[in-house]
């Protein structure tokens, strides 16, 4: 049984160790064997990005080398996939090469795609990369007052991610003794302040209380960078000095152009996490078209999933796990104090009052992840 | 030709029927009508706010058993 793991970020890393520990003996009977291909030959902690956005982290900080994440029986190449063949179960690489294999699991991530908007990539700011976050820091850090806007792209990956952007800000620019020289204004493409209900409900009276304007029913239409100015779809407009942008996002351009599933998101099976039409294809994290949050806690849950099917299915010829839509997101709440949203399919998240332990709990987290996509955790 | 897509978010709370609406309405053409599937009963008051305000059309709006029925068309 060749299983093939393509792209080596938190769902195919945690999907091919756990799998490599289940099936250690038919790895070293050679009756299986688990490849994996990725872009690159490091690891990046992304939530971590967050943190240098706000001179709390450094970029080195957030990587590890892939191979040395990875169990020992593991063949890993840095080779990206061009080509799926998905009716002839083979994808091509970038180095030319034809990987040919039993059971496939898709795990490639997700990208912004600022350039969809027109004056975006310009003018906006975003966190979402290193270089992006580094720049955001350095501006931050010599801005001297006026006007920030935070505005959201739809879909894009960690939804929390727009209301801890706000609160860091907050918090850092009260640490430099310039808040009140400071106009936060937050804009948000739906009706309410978040697409959690109860997270809105948590997070509405803390931004009145650190005086963040929000704006909801904003959705970016087009920057005009020379004016610094950012219109809405619906004819708003909000004049920046800082435009602190979470873009929208597609699946990796290869998915797309493979027509793999529209903008990249692949179809998949909201239990199986089987791509839809495809018995021996998985799929996992950001690329999933699922209605679930774009996260790594996300791409975890269905990555043990998927590694426990298939190893039940090649040791006794059945799956024995369904994914029910399990979340668990840390909540960054400003003040050194965090709270958390646990969700499935079925139950909607019940938020708690943020306290100081979650929050060094999560700074705790940022370690652990490194445990936790070996597998360990 | 203009299609008409289902897209179903029974049973979802993070990012939410809505914001799914909004990824899918992003990928169609304009005449493309989409058909929200929602169980959340907040969707039949959201989804008609924001189908105003952005522009386009909402042709249904209905409630079979305990899931929503919202189509929608793009208008532009
Ligand atoms: C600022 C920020 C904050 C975040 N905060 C949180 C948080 O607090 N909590 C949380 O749970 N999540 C958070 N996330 C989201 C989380 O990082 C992602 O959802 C998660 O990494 C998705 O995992 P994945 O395996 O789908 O993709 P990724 O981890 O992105 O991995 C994709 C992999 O595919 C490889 N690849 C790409 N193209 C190819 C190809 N053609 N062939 C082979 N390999 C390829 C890449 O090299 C990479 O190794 C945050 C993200 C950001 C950016």
């Amino acid at each position: 049984m060749r299983v093939l793991v393509v792209g080596g970020g938190t769902g195919g890393t945690i999907v091919a160790n756990n799998l490599a520990r289940r099936l250690a003996p038919e790895i070293r009977a050679r009756k299986a064997k688990i490849t994996m291909l990725s872009a690159s030959d490091q690891h990046m902690y992304q939530p971590g990005l967050l943190y240098v956005a706000f001179g709390q982290m450094m970029p080195d900080e957030l990587y590890r080398d892939q191979r040395s994440l990875l169990e020992s029986n593991i063949d890993f190449h840095v080779d990206p996939v061009e080509k799926f063949e998905l009716d002839k179960n083979s994808v091509t690489t970038q180095s030319g090469k034809t990987y040919e294999y039993d059971v496939i699991v898709i795990a490639t991530g997700s990208r912004t795609m600022s350039n969809k908007i027109p004056g975006l990539e310009e003018a906006g700011d975003t966190f979402y990369t290193e270089a992006g976050a580094v720049k955001l820091f350095k501006k931050l850090r010599e801005f001297e007052g006026g006007k920030i806007g935070i505005v959201v792209g739809v879909p894009h990956k960690c939804p929390i991610a727009p209301v801890e952007a706000a609160f860091s800000l907050h918090d850092y620019l009260k640490a430099r003794g310039i808040r009140d020289k400071v106009e936060i204004k937050y804009h948000y493409p739906i009706n309410r302040m978040h697409s959690i209900e109860n997270v809105a409900i948590w997070a509405k009276p803390e931004f009145d209380r650190m005086g963040i304007e929000i704006e909801t029913l904003f959705n970016v239409e087009e920057v005009d960078v020379e004016n610094k100015v950012v219109k809405s779809m619906e004819g708003s407009e909000y004049a920046f000095d800082i435009l602190i942008s979470i873009p929208e996002h597609h699946g990796m351009e290869t998915i797309e152009s493979n027509n793999l599933g529209p903008d990249g998101w692949i179809p998949t099976d909201r239990n199986s996490l089987k791509m839809e039409g495809y018995d021996n294809v998985y799929v996992v994290g950001d690329t999933t078209n699922l209605p679930v949050s774009k996260t790594g806690s996300a791409a975890h849950f269905e990555a043990e999933v998927i590694s426990e099917n298939i190893a039940s299915i090649i040791k006794i010829g059945a799956p024995v796990k369904e994914y029910d839509g399990k979340v668990y997101c840390f909540i960054e709440a400003g003040h050194d104090k965090a709270t958390y949203a646990m969700f499935n399919y079925e139950n909607p998240p019940d938020l708690k009052a943020a306290n100081k332990s979650m929050h060094w709990f999560k700074m705790s987290y940022n370690k652990m992840y490194w445990a936790s996509v070996r597998g360990l955790l | 030709m203009s299609e008409h897509k289902i897209v179903d978010a029974c049973n979802t709370y993070c990012p939410g029927p809505l914001m799914e609406l909004i990824t899918y309405m992003r990928q169609a053409a304009v005449g493309d009508t989409i058909e929200l599937l929602s169980t959340d009963s907040g969707t039949a008051n959201d989804v008609p706010e924001w189908v105003n305000k952005i522009g386009h059309e909402l042709i249904s709006s209905e409630q079979v058993g305990d899931v929503w029925h919202l189509t929608v068309r793009k208008a532009k």
